[in-house]
């Protein structure tokens, strides 16, 4: 007897993405929304989608999705985390918006120690808006503002917000996972489990960072862009669980 | 010599698809290939060579390929 063993979930809606092919929004999009249903919250969750790639979020979930102002993403769950405290609120970001114009929402929340969660999407650029260098962009990495390749004297050090935050008193949990390959995916997948545990069992600000490639950007193929994620990404910014205080 | 028995099955929504390779570049029997016609969108859509010609039993139904679609487009099926 066949079964069906793999299909669309159930809190992710019937909508083509608008992202690029390869793009690694869509399959984080889908391993939120698979933790969301076996983790049976769907009916209490609420997202806050960001400014940039994954702006229209709220068309694929089926929870409930706020909108925020570019980078107040954390701010605004802050509010609704508040007023609603029995709802799982996460957000989801982008390295341009919860590192360069967020960064001192997304502190001050890890700091306060906001029971929400924090979905981060580093693909180490800007991307919707074609690819300019952002907070995170590596060493050497060509964009379209830094055409030969980021330059520490001139442009600064690729920031590492996640070990930023692991600084704070609030943040109980934070770990750097990828969406490049298999493995990872798997282990992505766990690690948003843990972070909605933690914040279902009130321990405080949780932070999922994933490195995610960008292939349309990063003027690559697919496949290579996966590869540059276990090649040079994970270089400047390993693979790890950074701080948890959960045990 | 005895025909191994069918295990798995994929269905691709070639509507979904947007021919990114990556399912291509997972699938451990290489039972994936990109198809010579372009979907609605303009792209060329991966496609199941099972229904391609009907002889290629090597699918375990691993859904490895679907765990790495970025666009949900593959279903999995297995005995």
């Amino acid at each position: 007897m066949e079964k069906l063993v793999f299909t669309r979930p159930r809190y992710m809606k019937k909508a083509p993405f608008h992202y690029c092919p390869g793009c690694g929004h869509s399959i984080i999009h889908r391993l939120v929304a698979e933790v969301i249903d076996e983790l049976g919250i769907g009916d209490k969750t609420i997202g806050v989608p960001p400014a940039g790639c994954a702006v229209l979020a709220y068309d694929y979930f089926d929870v409930d999705m706020g909108e925020a102002p570019h980078g107040r993403a954390a701010a605004v769950a802050t509010g609704i985390k508040r007023i609603l405290p029995d709802k799982i609120v996460f957000t989801y970001q982008g390295d341009g918006d919860i590192a360069a114009i967020g960064t001192a929402e997304t502190i001050h929340s890890a700091n306060r120690g906001e029971n929400i969660t924090v979905i981060f999407v580093n693909n180490s650029c800007y991307g919707m808006t074609g690819g300019q260098m952002a907070p995170t962009t590596l060493l050497g990495q060509k964009s379209t503002t830094t055409p030969g390749g980021r330059n520490k004297d001139r442009d600064g050090a690729p920031i590492d917000l996640s070990q930023m935050l692991a600084l704070t008193q609030g943040a109980a949990y934070i770990e750097r996972t990828a969406v490049n390959s298999i493995k990872n995916i798997i282990k992505t997948k766990k690690a948003l489990t843990k972070a909605f545990k933690v914040q279902m069992a009130g321990i405080g600000f949780s932070l999922i960072e994933i490195l995610s490639p960008c292939p349309t950007n990063w003027k690559m193929s697919t496949v290579d862009a996966c590869r540059r994620i276990d090649e040079e990404v994970t270089q400047t910014f390993p693979l790890k669980v950074i701080k948890d205080e959960t045990a | 010599m005895t025909v191994k028995p069918k295990k798995g099955r994929i269905v691709i929504d070639s509507r979904l698809c947007k021919g990114c390779y990556l399912c291509i570049s997972v699938c451990p029997n290489k039972c994936i290939v990109i198809s010579e016609e372009s979907n609605e969108k303009g792209y060329h859509p991966a496609e199941f060579t099972e229904t391609k010609d009907g002889k290629d039993r090597a699918c375990t139904g691993c859904a490895l390929c679907a765990c790495i679609c970025p666009d949900i487009a593959i279903e999995v099926y297995r005995e």
